[in-house]
C-alpha cells in the first residue's frame, strides 16, 4: 500500500466511568502515555477490566477520553467520530452485517467513500485473496465458519486501507486450534501490508506470537511496555511477572539480596540431590511434554517443569532433594 | 470536572453530526408539542380555568355528584376486570405452557392470542347487547328472559374482562416459559404434590407477574372508553364523564380538571407498574428454561382445564361472529330470516360509507408508515447512541402509554382549539385530518417503539459500531444496516399502528370536525342509537380489514422477513 504508515501517540488519557451500583466514579483509564511506532504491531494485554478495550475503543472514537489528547500521526483525533477517523476495527464478535454476503461485506466501506464500481471489485477481490477467501464472495456471512467469518472482518477493516488497525479481541471466539491458525495469519497479514496494528488480548500467548511490543496494563494503569522478551525476562513488578507465563516468587534471602524478591519461571530451575536450596516434593506429575513438580521451600511453594523428562530422574512426592537454578535465569524485583 | 471533558467532547462528535441533532430536534419537538403540552395545559386550565389562580375548579367538580360517582366505578371497575383477566389470563397461560393439548384447543389459543390487535374496541359490546340484551338471541329467544339488562356494571366489567384477558394470557405466558422446569421437578422429587408445587413454586414465582398484569389491564380499563360508553348505560366512568362533560356540559375548565383526575390515576398505577414491578418479574424470571417441559397428560387435570378454557375461547369467539351474523338480520331481536344485505347497501348509499372508510383509511395509512418509522428512530437512539436528551425522549414516548384517549382528546381540545396557550399560534391545526393523523401517531408511538427497542437490544451494538468505524454517519448506519434488521419489527409496527389508528375512538371522537367521517365514530353513533345492522355492518367490515393487515403482515415477513431469511439459511 502505498499509503504513508502513521503512528498513534496517547498523551495523559483518562477515562472516567461511574459506578452503577454505588454512583461513584472511577479510573477505567488513568494518566496514559503511549507512543506506538508506525508499522509496528503492539498487543494492549491485561486481565478483564484493566481498560485495555476501552484505550483501544478510545483509539477508534466510540470512547471520548475524559483528559489528555490522542494522536493519529502528528493529527489530534479527539473531537473526530468513528466514522472521520482513518482507523479500522476488528471486533470481537466480527460484526458483520448480516444482510449482506461476503462481498458487500468487504465493500461497504469502499461504497461509503464512493470508490467507482470496478475499483471497488478489484480491491475486495485482492483482499478476499489476502485472507484466501477466494470464491465466497455470494456467501452470506452465517454460513461461513467462525474462522472464515474472522477472515471477512478482517477483510473488510484491511479493504479501506487505514492508517492503523485496531483488533478488539478477535481471537476469543474461535477454539483453541483456529486461534493458533489465525493469529499466525494475521500477523503474515500485518507484515505483508506493513499497518500499524493495535490488538487487545487478555491471552498472554497470543500477545507473545503477535507482537513487535506489548503493553500490559492492570487497574487503568500501564504497567510495562516493551518488547515480549524484556517483558518476560525483565518484568517491572510482580503484577507483570505473574501475568505474563507462571512466575514463583522467593524472598531475596536465599542468594543473598535482602530485601529483594527473586522471580523464578518454571523452566529456570531443576531438581538435583545435591546443591542449591532445600526442598521437598508435594506434587509430581508427568504431563508429557514435561514432568509438573510443585515443591516447597521453606514454606514458600515452587511450581516448576522439567522439559524432555524421559531420562531424567524422577522425584516423587515426599522426597526430599534440591532446587537449583542458574543466576543469569533468574530476575529480581 | 472529573469526566466533562469527555462529556465536551461526546457533545462536539454530536453537534458535528447535523442529521442526527435535526433528527433529536425534531423528535424532542414532536414529543414536547403533542404529549407534553396538551397535558401540561390541562393542568394550567385546571388551576386557572376560572379566571384566577386556585383550587376552585376541582372544588367545583368534586361537588358534581356524579363525577364522586363516577371515581368509584371506575376505580371499581379496574379492580374487578383487573383481577378477572389476570386470573382467566393465568389459567389459559398456565394451560398453554403446562399441559398437553390437542389441534383443536391449540386453534383457539391462537385465535385468542390474535384476537386483541385486531379487535375494534366495541365490538365485544355490541354482541353482548345482541346476545343478552333486552332483545338478545340467547336471553329473549332462548332463555324467554324479556326484561334482562346488560347495561351498567356487569355489562361493562364482562366485556371489559373478555376484551383484556388475552392481553393478561400473552404476557404470563412469557414469563412462565421462563420458568425452568427443574425447579418445579425438584420441588415434585421433594415429595410435592401438583398443587403444592403450583402454590409453592410457580405462583410466587409469578407474583411480580401477576401484578404487572393486573395493573396493565387496570390501566387499559380505566382508560377505556368505547365499552362504557355502548354497554355502560347509566353508569358513568371517567372517561365517560369527561367525554359527556365537554360535549354534553361544554364544561372545558371542568373536564380538564377531571381529565387530569384521571391522568393521576393511570400514571400512578403506571409508574409502580413501570419501575417497581417490571423490575421485579425481571429479576424472578431471568433465566431461560434450560430445556422443554414435560406436559401433563394426567386426564384428571387435562380434561377440565382445556374443556374450560375452550369454552371460554369457543365463547369469545362466538362473541365475535355475532358481528357480522348481526349485520346480515334483517331487524335484530326481530325478524332473523332471510339474511339480507341490506344493511352493507344501506351503509354506502344512506350514510356515507364510502366516505367513512376512505377517511379512516387514508388517515390511518398516513399515520402508520410515520409512526413505524418514528419508532424504529426512538427505539435506534434509546438503545443505540448516548446523548443529552435521551432520558426525555425515552420517557415521554412511553408515558403516552399511561395516557388515556379521552385525556389526550380534552388536552388537544385545550391546547390547539385556541393555538398554543390560547395565542392562536398553530390555531390552524385544529379541527384538520393533520391532528387526526397526529393523535393516532401519539396513540401508537408506545407499543411501536416497545417492539422495536427489544428488537434492537437483540441486535449485537458492534455490528452498528463496525459500520461506524467503517465510515458510515448515523444516517448512513441507520438506513443500512438498522433498518434492514429489524425490518420485521418495522413492518409489524407499521400494521399494528394501522389497525390502532383505524380502530381508535376514545381521543379521536373528540378531535373529529364534520369534515371527517370515522368508522369507529360512526359505529359508536349507530349503536347508540340501537340502530345494530348498520352498527354490525359498519363493525363487520371494519373487522374484515384489521384481519387482512394482519394477515397480510403475516404473508409479508414470512416470505421476506430478515428473520426468515437468516434462520433458513442456518
Amino acid at each position: 500500500m502505498a499509503k504513508e504508515k502513521k503512528g498513534v501517540r496517547l498523551e495523559h488519557i483518562s477515562k472516567i466511568y461511574q459506578d452503577p451500583k454505588t454512583g461513584k466514579d472511577f479510573y477505567a483509564v488513568k494518566d496514559t502515555d503511549l507512543v506506538i511506532e508506525p508499522g509496528s504491531f503492539v498487543t494492549l494485554l491485561g486481565p478483564s477490566g484493566c481498560g485495555k478495550t476501552t484505550t483501544l475503543r478510545m483509539i477508534a472514537g466510540f470512547e471520548s477520553p475524559d483528559e489528555g489528547e490522542i494522536y493519529l500521526g502528528d493529527e489530534p483525533i479527539n473531537a473526530l467520530t468513528p466514522d472521520k477517523r482513518d482507523t479500522a476495527m476488528v471486533f470481537q464478535s466480527y460484526a458483520l452485517l448480516p444482510h449482506y454476503n461476503v462481498f458487500d461485506n468487504v465493500a461497504y466501506g469502499l461504497k461509503l467513500r464512493k470508490v467507482p464500481k470496478d475499483e471497488i471489485k478489484e480491491r475486495v477481490t485482492r483482499i478476499l485473496k489476502l485472507v484466501e477467501l477466494e470464491g465466497m464472495e455470494g456467501r452470506m456471512t452465517n454460513q461461513l465458519s467462525g474462522g472464515q467469518q474472522q477472515r471477512v472482518a478482517l477483510a473488510r477493516a484491511l479493504v479501506i486501507e487505514p492508517s492503523v488497525l485496531l483488533f478488539d479481541e478477535p481471537l476469543s471466539n474461535l477454539d483453541a486450534k483456529l486461534r493458533v491458525t489465525m493469529r499466525t495469519e494475521i500477523r503474515r497479514i500485518q507484515q505483508e501490508v506493513g499497518i500499524t496494528a493495535i490488538y487487545v488480548t487478555h491471552d498472554q500467548s497470543e500477545a507473545m506470537a503477535l507482537s513487535d511490543n506489548i503493553i500490559v496494563m492492570s487497574n487503568g494503569v500501564v504497567e510495562q511496555m516493551g518488547t515480549p522478551q524484556e517483558i518476560y525476562y525483565h518484568p517491572k513488578n510482580e503484577f507483570v511477572a505473574d501475568f505474563i507465563g507462571e512466575a514463583n516468587f522467593l524472598p531475596g534471602d536465599y542468594i543473598g539480596e535482602a530485601g529483594k524478591t527473586i522471580v523464578l519461571r518454571p523452566e529456570a530451575a531443576t531438581l538435583a540431590d545435591k546443591g542449591g536450596l532445600k526442598c521437598k516434593v508435594v506434587l509430581s506429575c508427568f504431563m508429557g511434554s514435561y514432568q509438573n513438580y510443585h515443591v516447597m521451600v521453606d514454606d514458600h511453594l515452587v511450581k516448576l517443569q522439567e522439559y524432555n523428562p524421559k531420562n531424567k530422574k524422577i522425584y516423587n512426592v515426599g522426597d526430599e532433594c534440591c532446587l537449583v537454578f542458574e543466576k543469569e535465569n533468574i530476575h529480581l524485583l | 470536572m472529573a469526566g466533562s471533558q469527555g462529556k465536551s467532547l461526546d457533545r462536539k462528535k454530536l453537534l458535528g453530526d447535523p442529521i442526527m441533532v435535526a433528527t433529536i430536534v425534531l423528535l424532542i419537538t414532536f414529543l414536547t408539542l403533542f404529549i407534553l403540552y396538551p397535558l401540561a395545559i390541562l393542568l394550567v386550565d385546571s388551576f386557572v380555568g376560572d379566571g384566577s389562580f386556585g383550587i376552585s375548579v376541582f372544588q367545583r367538580i368534586f361537588r358534581i355528584a356524579t363525577f364522586k360517582t363516577a371515581i368509584g366505578n371506575t376505580l371499581k371497575i379496574g379492580m374487578v376486570v383487573g383481577i378477572l383477566s389476570t386470573m382467566i389470563g393465568l389459567l389459559f397461560a398456565y394451560v398453554e405452557v403446562y399441559v398437553k393439548m390437542g389441534k383443536f384447543s391449540g386453534g383457539l389459543f391462537k385465535t385468542i392470542s390474535l384476537l386483541p390487535v385486531v379487535s375494534p374496541p366495541f365490538v365485544l359490546s355490541l354482541s353482548m347487547i345482541m346476545l343478552f340484551g333486552k332483545a338478545g338471541l340467547i336471553t329473549r329467544f332462548l332463555l324467554k328472559i324479556y326484561d334482562n339488562s346488560v347495561y351498567g356494571y356487569w355489562g361493562i366489567v364482562i366485556v371489559q374482562t373478555l376484551t383484556f384477558f388475552p392481553v393478561c394470557y400473552m404476557m404470563l405466558k412469557g414469563l412462565l416459559k421462563n420458568i425452568d422446569p427443574s425447579l418445579e421437578e425438584a420441588a415434585r422429587d421433594m415429595g410435592a404434590s401438583r398443587m403444592k408445587v403450583f402454590t409453592s413454586v410457580t405462583l410466587p414465582l409469578l407474583l411480580p407477574g401477576l401484578g404487572n398484569a393486573f395493573l396493565v389491564t387496570f390501566i387499559e380499563s380505566i382508560a377505556d372508553f368505547a365499552n362504557p360508553m355502548i354497554i355502560g348505560g347509566s353508569y358513568d366512568t371517567l372517561a365517560t364523564t369527561i367525554y359527556l362533560q365537554i360535549t354534553g356540559a361544554y364544561d372545558k375548565a371542568g373536564a380538564a380538571a377531571m381529565a387530569v383526575v384521571l391522568l393521576c390515576i393511570t400514571m400512578g398505577m403506571f409508574a409502580v407498574q413501570k419501575y417497581y414491578l417490571e423490575a421485579k418479574t425481571s429479576a424472578t424470571l431471568t433465566g431461560k428454561a434450560s430445556r422443554g417441559r414435560t406436559l401433563i397428560e394426567d386426564k384428571s387435570v387435562r380434561l377440565p382445564l382445556t374443556i374450560l378454557c375452550s369454552m371460554v375461547a369457543m365463547f369469545v369467539i362466538l362473541m365475535y361472529i355475532c358481528v357480522p351474523i348481526g349485520a346480515c338480520f334483517p331487524t335484530w331481536g326481530f325478524k332473523f330470516f332471510p339474511l339480507t344485505g341490506k344493511w352493507f347497501k344501506l351503509i354506502f348509499t344512506r350514510y356515507r360509507g364510502f366516505k367513512a372508510f376512505k377517511d379512516s383509511f387514508v388517515l390511518s395509512l398516513i399515520s402508520a408508515p410515520i409512526t413505524a418509522l418514528l419508532s424504529m428512530i426512538i427505539s435506534y437512539l434509546v438503545v443505540k447512541r448516548k446523548f443529552r436528551g435521551k432520558g426525555f425522549i425515552e420517557l415521554v414516548s412511553m408515558l403516552a402509554m399511561a395516557v388515556p384517549g379521552t385525556v389526550l382528546g380534552v388536552g388537544y381540545i385545550r391546547g390547539y382549539a385556541g393555538g398554543i396557550f390560547h395565542t392562536g399560534f398553530l390555531q390552524g391545526l385544529y379541527g384538520t385530518g393533520t391532528i387526526l393523523v397526529i393523535v393516532f401517531i401519539v396513540r401508537s408511538l408506545p407499543t411501536g417503539t416497545r417492539s422495536g427497542i427489544s428488537a434492537l437490544r437483540q441486535i449485537d451494538k458492534s455490528i452498528e459500531e463496525s459500520a461506524y468505524d467503517m465510515g458510515a454517519n448515523s444516517f448512513k448506519v441507520f438506513t443500512t444496516v438498522t433498518l434492514p434488521l429489524i425490518k420485521d419489527s418495522f413492518l409489524s409496527g407499521f400494521v399494528t399502528s394501522f389497525v390502532r389508528s383505524i380502530t381508535a375512538i376514545s381521543a379521536v371522537i373528540l378531535l373529529v370536525t364534520p369534515k371527517f367521517l370515522l368508522i369507529t365514530v360512526q359505529i359508536n353513533e349507530f349503536a347508540e342509537k340501537g340502530s345494530y345492522g348498520i352498527a354490525c355492518a359498519f363493525a363487520t367490515l371494519l373487522i374484515i380489514i384489521t384481519f387482512g393487515s394482519v394477515l397480510l403482515m403475516d404473508f409479508i415477513t414470512a416470505r421476506l422477513g430478515t428473520s426468515k431469511k437468516i434462520k433458513e439459511d442456518q
